[in-house]
């Protein structure tokens, strides 16, 4: 197995410059380094001798990907990309085009957005497991086809309407819990629950119709049958060996996702004011803050590749027949 | 199965009781040891990107600073026209001109004579600074923090790592060591090239502060003491006077000394902060800022909250015993004399989207609020007349309407350079003038901004010296004055202006199709589709075909840059309530294609020599004259269509007091009172929370559940059916 991790990570370097490649293509054909001097120095009354000397500072008054002017391997390395994709590769960050360290912001902003991702993950897989194995049992009935039609409509509304939806319902008409905001420690509980609830909701459409294939595809297997003419109950044939078989898929599909938890919901933390990782994000890229935009795709492609192989390993786990090699 | 169904109101119950733990109203986003305290809270929707004085330039970095900060003098909260008074200063600057050989002139000499401008301007002596680390001493007198080593630093993540704080007087010497700081060539001050045009020396000081200070290391600028640097431009007299020699002389200077970039900057603060790691550790002056005023920034966190608290060694001040006659009335003058500020503390909480603020503002969690565009019918009608007020809801909760005319502008720009739109051909100043008609920017208020906003009959917006209200203040060559009002004049002018320009019907005489004309714009997003589509159908009324081509604001401003633009829209937002901060925009000299901010690109040999003039002169009857002149000039030529004067709607409610809109001074959080009583009060009637649609989720999952359960057992009970049979 180690080798067989070792080989993906050797994979994965490729990848990553690829990616850092891609990310720093698109940025800057949208903009220009002047155009971030200016976005840092403001429009009013700024020079073209300022923003020559911040971009100096900061060191994009180099060539983008090629340095005509020098010679042999500096003409590639004398350049923007190089000097600032080079030090990502040792999770060295390093300053936001603003002068923050990235390093420490993105420590401090994961756990708001672990602090949502989480319970959403955790209560979202209980009900949508618990709801498609409800709709098994009834499967073929008008509980089943009901389902399927408000699981359908469920996922067929913008994420954004729940979002609005529970602000208004939960937050504004019954005064239960804030509409948006977020504090430290316990505080924090009273503003998690409304996101948390917003996020399980709008996740159950899509989660719960994939779990009901899964339990289907498992339903009419030959040891479920087996285990019926056991005499099992329905609930332990359903509980006991239905759920363990389809949990391979469902927790296969977790574990990637897993290691993407710190990186945030783009729209619920910026709808609830919630400090994370993804409003990070959107803010750096309406600020054209490349520092932070290059760090958060490379730590998202990191992130996304350890979720893959994590998933590997645990199929390895949950069913032995799979050997990694 | 049904434990299952039951999971998620099970955990709203518990996770809401977590919430019920403290008093109601349970949707109150403060803890609940703030209840009752003298606290505003307010919001903020994007992180203000400098802190520091010398880069700080927008009003939303400034709606912070401004309460640190002070700098000598600061606008009156109550008088207008808008009237400069002493902050920290004893008084308004004494100002001395001198010629080429350092002889004094009278303050009413020639403008070409007067070779220096010299401010003298003195200090109140026993200010003092808010306590900070950076004054704190040990027992022999050092300052504890000034000499940390890199492990020290290395353990620092917040100002609180440094427990200890100190204080010292505030002296002439600070407010120059800022003067300085303005040209430190790597603090990209965005005013130090408009000083450097002013202020004697200061481009040869920026450059001496390059060639004198050690470089960076690791990409930090370690601290260079700029007490060391001798400069004309700025020099203490003594310890709580200095003076500043500008060369020329330049009336609006005073303005700037209003404004944060003229605010004191004690050396201790570079000290600390300019340590090796410091920054690294993001401990900058952009993060934390020291300053003498009403108000210290006790929590900095942009990406939740920033808190304003009272700084305990304010030197005081009083609430102003003058006003307009209006303001009597008002009760803006209930507080006279009393000291400020009148709060504890203020906490502003991000709120990036409009429609939670909008909420929460209902609720009562915000003091005050803008009216967003999807609430603004909620809040606000019109009358008969057209004077916006109040909707009932509103007004039932208690909540006020504050309104003013802002400091800004919104116009249409020809760009001059344009061989078909610009230039001062009799043809081209027609078609442009043709144009200031058939747009109307009436309805584009009306449309696009709910009716906020004034439409502009020259460059300066009211409440400035220089605007012209009724029938003498309107654009002839594009309004009449008609039962008291100034209405457009009638697109049949418009297109007899186009005719006589040889675009009859709006077609090229050279091609015989529609005239093609291209608009620049800036909101290439869905949202500025309708703008654009409405655009179109104010060209298309002459029959000229409007070509739109959106882009992002940094390739629209390459094209402003490089004067590539035809017709254009743009905005500007006064820095100080001067006809000259308006007229510059179209001054000869200021083009855009030289690194200017006349957009238009616009020259009138009259004009700039009038312009020349009138930014020397007083205000009064004479200078109203240029003004007048210029300002027909501008109308006449027409690089612009005069667009509208946004108009600033916000809300607060009625426990708030002393809200009263000025549009220049950014210091007025301590003029606010709060009656928390009545606040808490209110609150806790607005937002009792309901649980009813808690146990009706309850009980129908349980009555649902129900069925579901009989039909599960009954099947569980029934016999295998038999295939055969």
């Amino acid at each position: 197995m180690s080798a067989y991790i070792l080989r993906r990570l050797l994979y994965a370097l490729p990848i990553l410059i690829g990616v850092n490649l891609i990310t720093f293509l698109l940025f800057f054909v949208v903009n220009s380094p002047d155009d971030m001097a200016r976005m840092q120095l403001g429009d009013k009354r700024v020079t073209q001798e300022a923003i020559d000397t911040w971009k100096a500072e900061h060191g994009y008054d180099k060539p983008l990907l090629y340095n005509a002017e020098a010679g042999g391997l500096t003409s590639l390395t004398d350049t923007i990309f190089f000097e600032k994709s080079l030090k990502l590769f040792a999770f060295n960050f390093g300053q936001s085009d603003s002068g923050r360290d990235i390093g420490y912001d993105i420590r401090q902003r994961m756990w708001p957005s672990l602090a949502i991702a989480i319970p959403t993950l955790l209560v979202g897989l209980a009900i949508s497991i618990s709801y498609a194995l409800m709709i098994v049992f009834f499967r073929a009935t008008y509980i089943d086809f009901g389902s399927v039609v408000l699981l359908v409509a469920m996922m067929s509304i913008s994420g954004l309407f729940y979002i609005i939806g529970g602000q208004f319902l939960i937050g504004k008409l019954f005064h239960l819990v804030p509409i948006s905001g977020y504090d430290h420690g316990l505080e924090a509980l009273k503003f998690l629950i409304l996101p948390v609830v917003v996020g399980v909701v709008a996740g159950i459409g899509s989660s719960t119709r994939l779990y009901r294939t899964f339990f289907l595809e498992e339903i009419n297997r030959d040891y479920v049958r087996t285990a019926r003419a056991k005499g099992l109950r329905e609930r332990a044939v359903l509980f006991r060996h239905v759920l363990r078989n389809a949990l391979i898929p469902i927790l296969t599909g977790v574990v990637a996702v897993l290691p993407l938890l710190f990186m945030g919901a783009l729209i619920i933390e910026s709808f609830f004011g919630v400090p994370g990782l993804g409003s990070y994000t959107i803010d750096a890229i309406n600020r054209q803050d490349f520092s932070i935009v290059r760090a958060m795709v490379f730590l998202g492609s990191v992130l996304y590749i350890i979720g893959l192989i994590m998933t590997d390993i645990s199929y390895t786990l949950v069913d032995p027949r799979v050997r990694l090699s | 199965m049904s434990r299952a169904c039951c999971s998620l109101p099970l955990l709203m119950v518990v996770l809401l009781s977590l919430s019920a733990c403290g008093q109601p109203p349970w949707n109150n986003p403060y803890p609940a040891s703030q209840s009752g305290e003298n606290i505003l809270y307010g919001a903020f929707t994007e992180r203000p990107k400098h802190l520091d004085p010398v880069r700080s330039y927008s009003s939303n970095e400034y709606a912070f600073i401004a309460q640190v900060y002070e700098p000598p003098l600061q606008y009156h909260f109550l008088k207008r026209p808008y009237e400069l008074v002493p902050l920290t200063a004893v008084a308004l600057p004494e100002v001395r001109y001198l010629d080429a050989n350092g002889a004094p002139l009278s303050a009413d000499a020639d403008p070409s004579q007067i070779a220096i401008s010299e401010y003298l301007i003195e200090i109140t002596p026993g200010i003092r600074y808010q306590p900070h680390p950076a004054f704190a001493k040990d027992e022999v007198g050092a300052y504890r923090y000034h000499q940390l080593d890199a492990k020290t630093v290395g353990r620092i993540n917040t100002l609180a790592d440094l427990p200890e704080t100190g204080t010292r007087e505030l002296i002439a010497e600070d407010y120059v060591y800022q003067i300085k700081r303005l040209a430190t060539p790597w603090l990209h001050s965005p005013i130090a090239g408009l000083m450097g045009d002013h202020i004697l020396g200061f481009k040869a000081l920026s450059e001496r502060i390059e060639a004198a200070a050690p470089a960076p290391v690791d990409g930090e600028r370690l601290f260079f003491d700029l007490r060391q640097v001798a400069f004309d431009g700025a020099e203490v007299v003594d310890r709580y006077r200095y003076r500043i020699r500008l060369e020329g002389r330049y009336p609006q200077f005073v303005y700037w000394l209003a404004m944060p970039f003229f605010a004191p900057m004690p050396w201790e603060a570079e000290a600390l902060y300019g340590q090796l790691g410091m920054k690294q550790n993001n401990l900058t002056l952009d993060w934390y800022p020291v300053g003498s005023g009403p108000f210290m920034l006790s929590e900095n966190n942009p990406n939740l909250r920033m808190v304003l608290a009272r700084n305990p060694n304010f030197h005081g001040e009083q609430y102003p015993a003058e006003g307009m006659p209006e303001d009597q009335a008002a009760g803006l003058l209930a507080d006279a004399g009393k000291p400020l500020p009148f709060i504890d503390a203020a906490i502003y909480s991000l709120e990036k989207e409009s429609i939670p603020y909008w909420n929460k503002f209902l609720q009562g969690f915000y003091d005050s609020s803008g009216i967003s565009s999807d609430a603004f019918d909620q809040a606000v009608q019109f009358d008969a007349a057209g004077e916006a007020g109040l909707t009932d809801d509103m007004r039932e909760q208690g909540i006020e309407l504050v309104t003013a005319v802002q400091t800004s502008i919104w116009y249409m720009g020809f760009n001059m350079l344009d061989p078909l739109l610009g230039g001062d051909s009799e043809r081209a100043r027609l078609l442009r003038q043709a144009l200031s008609i058939a747009v109307d920017f009436g309805e584009y208020v009306s449309i696009f901004a709910n009716g906020r906003g004034v439409e502009g009959q020259g460059p300066i917006p009211p409440g400035i010296f220089g605007h012209r209200e009724g029938e003498a203040g309107i654009n002839p060559y594009v309004f009449d004055w008609r039962d008291g009002r100034a209405l457009r004049k009638p697109l049949q002018e418009a297109k007899a202006l186009l005719a006589e320009a040889g675009y009859a019907n709006g077609r090229d005489p050279e091609t015989g199709r529609p005239l093609t004309l291209y608009y620049e714009a800036m909101d290439a997003g869905p949202d500025g589709k309708a703008r654009l589509n409405w655009m179109r159908k104010q060209f298309a009324k002459l029959g000229i075909e409007l070509v739109v081509r959106a882009t992002d604001y940094n390739r629209f401003q390459e094209k402003m840059r490089e004067g590539t633009g035809q017709v254009f829209m743009w905005g500007w937002n006064a820095d100080y309530p001067d006809p000259e901060n308006f007229f510059f925009l179209l001054y000869g000299p200021n083009q855009k294609v030289e690194g200017g901010e006349n957009a238009a690109n616009y020259q009138n040999a009259e004009f700039d020599a009038l312009f020349e003039q009138m930014k020397n002169m007083d205000d009064g009857p004479e200078r109203q004259a240029v003004i007048d002149r210029m300002t027909e000039i501008l109308r006449h030529d027409a690089p612009w269509s005069f667009g509208f004067f946004p108009q600033s709607f916000s809300l607060h409610h009625q426990w708030l007091k002393n809200v009263s809109p000025n549009l220049m001074a950014n210091n007025t959080l301590k003029y606010r009172r709060l009656e928390p009583s009545i606040r808490e009060q209110l609150r806790e009637r607005w937002n009792p929370p309901a649980l009813w649609p808690l146990g009706a989720l309850v009980v129908i999952l349980v009555v649902g559940a129900i069925p579901a359960l009989v039909v599960a057992r009954r099947r569980e009970r029934s016999r295998a059916r038999s295939d055969a049979r």
